[in-house]
Order: C-alpha cells, then sequence, then structure tokens
C-alpha cells in the first residue's frame, strides 16, 4: 500500500496542476495582460527568487509579518494569562479587544498613516493591532481549557507561580499557541500586503501595486506567489514543530 | 502521647449552591485524628464530604469554620510548608499526557527542586518498584488503566512524603488489577513508615487496608470508626458499618 503522506503530497499536485491548466487555457483565451501563459509567470516567480533586490523585498515583507506577529504574540498572550487569571481584567480588556476585532484592518491602516510618520512602525502597529485580538482570545481559551485535575494534583506538590508556569500552564497551552499562530500567519500576510499597498515604500504590497500601475499581470501574479510560499513554508515549519511538540497524543489508526 | 498527625476539630465547610440560592452544608462539625504510622479508611457514600475533608486535608480548600491542623499546621494557609510533606493519589490518575511515565513520576521532585541526577534515579526505582520497568519512555495514552495507576503512585511516593492521600485510587480498576495494587499500596505505606488517609466508598477495601475504618455520614460527620486491629471481630464491624450505611440510606428515601 503507498504510504499515505504520498497520496496526500500527489493529490494536492494533481489540484494544483489542474488549476495551473486551466489558467493556461484561459491564457489562450483571454489577452496576455489578462490571463498570461503558466510560463511566464513561473519564469517571473523565478526571477524574483534569484534576484538579490527583488528577494529583498519578500525578505522584507516576512520580516514584517513576523515582527506583527510576534509583537501580537508577546502582547497577547501576556494579556490571555491577565485576563485568565482575573475577573477584573477580563471585564476591563475584553470588551475592548472584542471592539478591536470589529475594525477592519483597512481602518488600521488610515490611523497609522494619519498617527505615525516611520514606515517600518506603521506597518508594525496595524500588524499587532489586526492579529492581537485573535492571539489573545486563542491562547486565553487555551489556558481556560487547563484540567482542573491536573492544577490539583500539580498545586498538591506546592509549586511555585514560575514552576507552575513551567510545568503545567505552557504545555496546556501550547496547542493553542500553535493554532493560533498558524490562523494567524494567513490574516498576517493578507494584512500585510494592505499596509505595505498603502503605506509602504518596499515589500510584496509595494510591488504588487506597481505591477498594477504597469498593468503586469504575470508580475502581479509572481509577487503573489511569492507570498503564498511564505506563507507554505511557514505552515509547514509550524506543521513540524507541532508534530514534535505534540508528539504524546494518541493517533487512532483508523483515518478520519 | 505523640501529637496526632492529622487532627479535624469541630471543622465545617459550606458551599455556595452554583444557581447562588443558598449554601449547602458539605462538612458539619467533623473532629477525628490520625496518628503516624496509621492508615485510617474513611469509607461514606458518594457527596457525603469524604472529598471535601481530602481538600481540606491537602490544603486544596479552606475550612468555613473549625480547625483543621497536620502536623501541626494549618495546610491551606502554612501552604508552602507543606512542600513534599503530602503525597495524594487521585481516583482518577491525573497523568500529565505530555509526560512520559518517567517525567511523570518525577514531576513532584522538580518541583521540589531536587537534584536532576538523583529524582530521575528515584523515579527509575519506583517505576522499577512498581513492576513498570521498560515503560519508563512510554506516554501516559500507551498505558493500561492499571499501569497508570500504578505511575501516580510511583509519583505519591517519589517525594517521600510523610502523609500519603488517597481518593478511591482504585475504583476505576478492574477488581483483579485493583487488589494487586492494593496489597502493593499497604506493603509500600508500611515498608515506608508512612500515615495514610484512604477514601473508598467500598466495605471490602477499607476493610483490607485500614487499620482504622471511620464511617462518614451527610454532611461529612463520623457516623461510625472502629479499630481493626489482630483481635478485631471483622464479622461484626462489617455488618455494623453495613447498618449504619442501611440506616443512612433509609433516611435519604425519607
Amino acid at each position: 500500500m503507498m504510504n499515505t503522506r504520498i497520496v496526500r503530497v500527489l493529490q494536492a499536485a494533481a489540484s494544483m496542476l489542474a488549476l495551473a491548466g486551466l489558467w493556461q487555457i484561459l491564457s489562450h483565451v483571454f489577452p496576455p495582460f489578462l490571463f498570461p501563459p503558466v510560463t511566464d509567470i513561473v519564469a517571473r516567480t523565478v526571477e524574483i527568487l534569484v534576484t538579490g533586490s527583488l528577494l529583498a523585498d519578500v525578505l522584507l515583507t516576512a520580516a514584517r509579518i513576523f515582527g506583527g506577529l510576534f509583537g501580537a504574540f508577546i502582547f497577547g498572550g501576556i494579556l490571555a494569562l491577565a485576563i485568565g487569571q482575573s475577573k477584573t481584567a477580563e471585564n476591563f480588556v475584553a470588551p475592548v479587544l472584542t471592539f478591536f476585532q470589529g475594525i477592519p484592518a483597512l481602518s488600521w491602516v488610515v490611523f497609522a498613516i494619519i498617527w505615525f510618520k516611520g514606515i517600518e512602525f506603521r506597518v508594525l502597529f496595524i500588524m499587532v493591532m489586526t492579529t492581537l485580538p485573535a492571539f489573545t482570545f486563542q491562547i486565553l481559551d487555551a489556558f481556560r481549557s487547563m484540567s482542573k485535575d491536573l492544577f490539583e494534583m500539580t498545586m498538591a506538590f506546592r509549586p511555585s507561580r514560575w514552576t507552575l508556569f513551567r510545568f503545567l500552564i505552557v504545555p496546556t497551552i501550547v496547542p493553542g499557541i500553535l493554532t493560533a499562530w498558524k490562523v494567524n500567519l494567513g490574516n498576517a500576510a493578507r494584512v500585510v500586503v494592505v499596509a505595505e499597498l498603502v503605506g509602504a515604500t518596499g515589500g510584496v504590497g509595494y510591488e504588487l501595486l506597481r505591477q498594477q500601475q504597469l498593468f503586469d499581470m504575470a508580475g502581479a501574479m509572481a509577487w503573489t506567489l511569492q507570498l503564498v510560499l511564505f506563507v507554505l513554508i511557514v505552515q509547514q515549519t509550524i506543521n513540524a514543530i507541532e508534530a514534535y511538540a505534540l508528539r504524546y497524543r494518541a493517533v487512532s489508526e483508523r483515518a478520519m | 502521647m505523640a501529637a496526632p498527625i492529622i487532627s479535624f476539630k469541630n471543622v465545617s465547610k459550606t458551599f455556595r449552591r452554583p444557581d447562588g440560592r443558598g449554601d449547602f452544608v458539605a462538612m458539619d462539625k467533623l473532629s477525628f485524628d490520625v496518628d503516624k504510622g496509621e492508615i485510617v479508611a474513611v469509607l461514606g457514600k458518594t457527596g457525603c464530604g469524604k472529598s471535601t475533608m481530602f481538600n481540606i486535608v491537602a490544603g486544596l480548600t479552606e475550612p468555613t469554620s473549625g480547625e483543621a491542623r497536620v502536623v501541626g499546621h494549618d495546610p491551606f494557609r502554612e501552604f508552602d510548608f507543606f512542600r513534599g510533606k503530602i503525597g495524594i493519589v487521585f481516583q482518577n490518575d491525573r497523568l500529565m499526557p505530555w509526560r512520559s511515565a518517567l517525567d511523570n513520576v518525577r514531576l513532584g521532585l522538580q518541583i521540589l527542586d531536587r537534584n536532576a541526577g538523583e529524582a530521575e534515579e528515584a523515579a527509575r526505582a519506583w517505576l522499577t518498584r512498581l513492576g513498570l520497568s521498560g515503560h519508563e519512555n512510554d506516554y501516559p495514552h500507551a498505558l493500561s488503566g492499571g499501569m497508570r495507576q500504578r505511575v501516580s503512585i510511583a509519583r505519591a511516593f517519589a517525594v517521600d512524603p510523610e502523609i500519603l492521600l488517597c481518593d478511591e485510587p482504585f475504583s476505576a480498576l478492574d477488581e483483579m488489577t485493583a487488589r494487586d495494587l492494593r496489597a502493593e499500596f499497604v506493603r509500600l505505606v508500611r515498608q515506608n513508615s508512612k500515615t495514610a488517609v484512604f477514601i473508598t466508598h467500598q466495605i471490602g477495601e477499607a476493610m483490607e487496608i485500614g487499620d482504622r475504618v471511620m464511617v462518614f455520614h451527610r454532611p461529612a460527620r463520623i457516623a461510625y470508626q472502629a479499630r481493626l486491629g489482630g483481635g478485631t471481630d471483622r464479622a461484626k464491624v462489617q455488618e455494623e458499618i453495613m447498618r449504619v450505611l442501611a440506616v443512612e440510606r433509609a433516611a435519604e428515601s425519607a
């Protein structure tokens, strides 16, 4: 029997090939500025990857995504633990975060442009503000799902607060943290493009704006693929970390 | 005469009902002593306050009134004093799923900041004594119910506590496994000169384990107690326990 992992990869490759095939057919029907041939898109994608100055734009966007996510993760983690341990903190902070969740990413972009001068700080602010509520609520959920039985068992040994945090709280919230990173990564990739489109002079979003002004569809697709590739690589890295960190979980032989 | 290891004097515990309508009395002026080296089996029906008593001794719950002392100290207020002094075996194994059997046994020793090498050695030795040699690196999901409970017993003994508290630790196991573990448990308690409070709802188990049996009725008060020495008429004690429990049941039905 073929390895299920190989089967999964082949199935994913087949669906992507089908999509590329459909695009290629459309490129024969419509003019190149609407649907450029797949080969042109691939060539432009490779060109970005091998050209230092262009790759720098991709790496700049990646750094902005990581910076924003890391900032939101740290703030969100602190807020989640504070809310989880104090009802008063929850009463004050949760409504504000819920309010923030309702603010569109584009509004944060406008606020950032009005409030701040520095481009990098603007982007960081936008990234943190748009992903902070999700990080906080996801880590809070993980914290609250902590088993009362395990808490009492650990408390019976009279741990210090730090020991309790290290031995019980961290392992309890790790699955929630990994899920939060996976969910927020996609959101962050979308938001960073909007932030760069409007308020930056470099990065994938800025390059996308340039391709739109040049009416260059192959370029637009190539820059978009950079972001997709970045998200895929990071997702796979998180999956690998998750597989290692959660290796203790029982897996049923019967697939769902 | 030596001071008792555990001493309850008119201890009461009241909980607020979850719906907020009034209070629920779980323990009503409970008084008893447990001497050093004694194994006391606490028997009673579900909801009679056995676990509340257990949580007060463990320092997880504070009495509403009265005085609870363990080795002369308040187990709730003097929380840190009891570091390493009380070992607990719970009804379910309460193993951390992300830790191997060895790491679960090592947990208490790590919390108590014991030397890492000595902690590992002690954890391995306890796993071996409980017949789990070769399973040190297994995660809890890979162990049977009986093996998991053995790990939790090893975890409690590994910190070398003065007092062992056991809350129906074998109730979820099949009778064969439970019987083996009971015998093993009593042997370990005696061998290591521990004081133990063993909560159960099975008369046979209480009589097999305890030097003394205390029967609780609701809310937690002692309805009957008997020492189980060499000259004790065990059949008579058993009969009396059954009678007390039957009276309790009849009072509840009425």
